[in-house]
């Protein structure tokens, strides 16, 4: 027993020393040819310049990468060195294997460098992002918005009929577990990154926006096509998710500075929240620390701005092509309550446009751009609505959502050149286990959950045909549990008025049940299984389902990391084809 | 006595709880009461494009004001400020390391640093309104109104 303990550390030790230097791109990139990216090699300790060798498939890294080399003797904050080229590219397909010496220290990785094919299968790309989407999203959906008789659906979500698929993993290079940032990155660039990180590979320095760097989207085509660019959200467009698209930074708290990364790019139509990132600070309602004005910042290089629903109608007819549409300064408001209940922050911001409205004007000027376009659409409030764990909110936003993919597949039956594919950027600890039903006898609420064959079928209505239900609050409604949560009070009713706020802070910085729900008649405490700094239902680990359609959509399929995801977006839109000389 | 007590004592004194208790003649005899003002007299104006000042905030500006709320739970146990909100909040919302400016609070600078012991309970501060973008020189905390120079007690 012992020798076993001794031989375990002993190879514990020897994997750590291995460890101790990293090499970006981390071991296994996959990398489009022609793509600049940074590169950086962390040393463990401090070493000489002169003992510095950092080689390509045997060759001195600068020469294959096409750019200098720099020495950093000590890194801020660290008592080490690193080498870093900024922006290099590597022109051939193949396995490159990047191999770092220095002081004793040796690290080997090795790369993945790929061609995209020389013809173009699709023109234009559709990406839908429900944030957080899981598998009780979408039946939670389908049943509120189409019904179901006798265990047969009544109807289909527009999502239902993508003819392709494949499960996607969803971790980080640092966790097991993900947010939206990384996992979003990883669509946008090709590459997996850290918890938080946005188009860049975490390095160890304090400084949030000097990490190693790898191309978005956006940036490949802006540099090999004239395609068109289009990011619609409902949340802040600075939120992770739309952030993906465009930017580079280890925080995606970085908000002011995403905002300027979006102007740096320029994407053709930008819909969404956050306008409070683009006003200057003399401004107020702005969150900037500077004079900044990106609302006449891009009025400038000729956007038509709307700031509400009329006005985003009224840019529609806009000939530049180029609309800044922001309709909140926040976070938008989710469908039930900006079209229904008229609550949260609606009293404020009456005139928000929807996901769907907002895809249409998009969808619109794009296609105005005879070469072709990458639209991306964010169903944000999914996930929004999801950590509170109001159920209701989230599947009425993920009808909406769907609404918004039908007006892609509606496009794409008059441009079958067009690749669509929807997804989620990671999971939630969400099931639908029956119906609640207010009839059952007793008070107690949990003797009116049915489960099997006493949940029977839930009994919304849909008699004005919208395709939402006409109330959340009837009196069997689909019993949806998450499995992680804070304390809080479990009321078995929707929300009426406003968002879940299942926890608050105490003085302690604990989150303790918000005593505001402890009143709903039948309300009972639920102590959290997950620690008292967690204010939220949180993310799960579980496998993403991806569904596509048209040209290109037959390489999804079985289990995909999501940075393979990006390599089937640029086959399909065949940006990279190897140089023939 | 602890400063609490005596903020508390110049309150009952002067301050808005004698205006609201004298009768109207006496009350418009008193030229030093501080006008009030209420959270939903803030802004005239929300978009997009930013908040704007209601005029009446405007009219105040560089006056005595007197304001009810509730002090959020301060950053630290003593300091010379601290941030009235329109409801109990269980968090400073302005505190924050984003310190983003919500729209609905006000940041109270007082006379000296004091100890809070202040939980969530309706105070009525009194003071001097300030209009305008500010940054803290010693917190890097940027605010848009604050009262300054000023005092509270139980409303
Ligand atoms: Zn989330």
């Amino acid at each position: 027993m012992r020798s076993f303990i001794a031989a375990l550390t002993l190879t514990t030790c020897l994997v750590s020393v291995a460890d101790a230097t990293t090499i970006y791109p981390l071991d296994r990139a996959t990398i489009m040819i022609g793509s600049p990216f940074d590169t950086k090699v962390e040393f463990d300790k401090v070493v000489k310049a002169d003992e510095v060798k950092l080689t390509i498939n045997g060759e001195p890294a600068e020469k294959v990468l096409g750019k200098d080399v720099q020495f950093v003797e000590k890194e801020q904050g660290v008592d080490a060195s690193a080498v870093l080229i900024r922006a290099g590219a590597i022109a051939k397909p193949g396995t490159y294997e990047v191999k770092a010496t220095a002081g004793g220290e040796t690290k080997t990785v090795s790369w993945h460098v790929y061609a995209t094919p020389t013809s173009a299968k699709a023109k234009n790309v559709i990406f839908f992002l429900g944030d957080g989407m899981s598998v009780a999203h979408r039946t939670g959906a389908r049943i509120m918005s189409k019904g179901m008789t006798e265990g047969k659906a009544n109807g289909r979500l527009n999502m239902d009929d993508l003819d392709r698929m494949a499960f996607i993993g969803t971790s980080a290079t640092n966790a097991v577990a993900t947010d939206s940032a990384n996992t979003m990155s990883a669509y946008m660039t090709g590459h997996k990154t850290a918890v938080n990180a946005l188009g860049v590979y975490a390095d160890r320095t304090k400084n949030s926006l000097d990490d190693p760097k790898v191309e978005t989207i956006a940036e490949a085509l802006r540099r090999t096509t004239k395609k068109s660019i289009g990011v619609v959200s409902t949340a802040e467009i600075e939120d992770a998710t739309p952030a993906a698209v465009v930017s580079h930074t280890r925080a995606r708290a970085d908000k002011a500075e995403i905002a300027g990364m979006l102007f740096d790019v320029k994407p053709d139509v930008i819909l969404g929240g956050g306008s409070a990132y683009f006003l200057p600070k003399s401004t107020v309602g702005s969150k900037r620390k500077d004079e900044k004005d990106y609302v006449k910042m891009f009025r400038d290089e000729g956007y038509t701005f709307a700031g509400d629903k009329t006005e985003l109608d009224a840019a529609r007819g806009t000939n530049t092509g180029k609309i800044l549409g922001l309709f909140h300064t926040g976070n938008m408001d989710v469908t039930l309550d900006r079209d229904f209940l008229k609550k949260g922050t609606v009293g404020k911001f009456p005139n928000q446009p929807g996901l769907v409205q907002m895809t249409s004007v998009a969808l619109e000027q794009l296609a105005k751009n005879p070469e072709g376009f990458f639209l991306m659409v964010e169903g944000a409030s999914i996930d929004k609505m999801s950590h509170p764990m109001d159920w209701d909110r989230a599947f009425v936003e993920t009808i909406e959502f769907d609404k918004a993919i039908g007006l892609g597949l509606e496009f794409a039956k008059t441009h079958p050149d067009t690749l669509i594919v929807v997804t989620g950027d990671h999971t939630h600890g969400v099931s639908i286990i029956g119906t609640v039903d207010d009839e059952k006898p007793g008070t107690e609420m949990r003797e009116k959950v049915g489960t099997y064959a006493d949940a029977g079928f839930p009994n919304y209505e849909d008699k004005d045909g919208d395709g939402y239900p006409d109330k959340v609050d009837v009196t069997r409604r689909l019993a949806t549990f998450s499995n992680n949560y804070p304390d809080y009070y479990e009321t078995f009713r929707p929300k009426l008025d406003g968002p879940f706020e299942p926890s608050v802070q105490n003085e302690k910085k604990e989150y303790v049940a918000n005593e505001k729900y402890k009143s709903v008649p039948g309300a009972v405490f639920r102590e959290g299984n997950m620690p008292r700094s967690v204010d939220s239902e949180v993310h799960a680990v579980d496998d993403v389902v991806l569904q596509a359609t048209g040209p290109g959509a037959e390489e999804f399929k079985g289990y995909m990391e999501e940075s393979d995801v990006y390599r089937v977006l640029v086959d399909a839109l065949a940006i990279a084809p190897q140089a023939t000389n | 006595m602890n400063r609490w007590s005596l903020t508390r004592r110049r309150l009952l004194a002067t301050g808005a709880l004698a205006a609201a208790t004298l009768p109207a003649l006496a009350r418009a005899a008193a030229a030093a009461t501080p006008a009030r003002l209420d959270f939903d007299e803030l802004y005239g104006k929300i978009s997009v494009l930013g908040l704007e000042f209601s005029e009446k905030v405007k009219a105040l500006a560089q006056k005595k004001v007197a304001m009810r709320g509730f002090m959020a739970p301060p950053l630290k146990a003593e300091a010379d400020f601290f941030v009235l909100t329109e409801i109990p909040m269980s968090l400073c919302p302005f505190c924050s390391s984003d310190a983003d400016w919500p729209d609905n609070i006000v940041v109270i600078y007082l006379d000296k640093a004091q100890t809070f012991e202040q939980a969530n309970a309706l105070i009525e501060v009194t003071g001097t309104l300030e209009v305008g973008s500010w940054t803290d020189p010693n917190t890097g905390f940027l605010s848009r109104l604050r009262i300054v120079g000023a005092s509270f007690g139980a409303a």
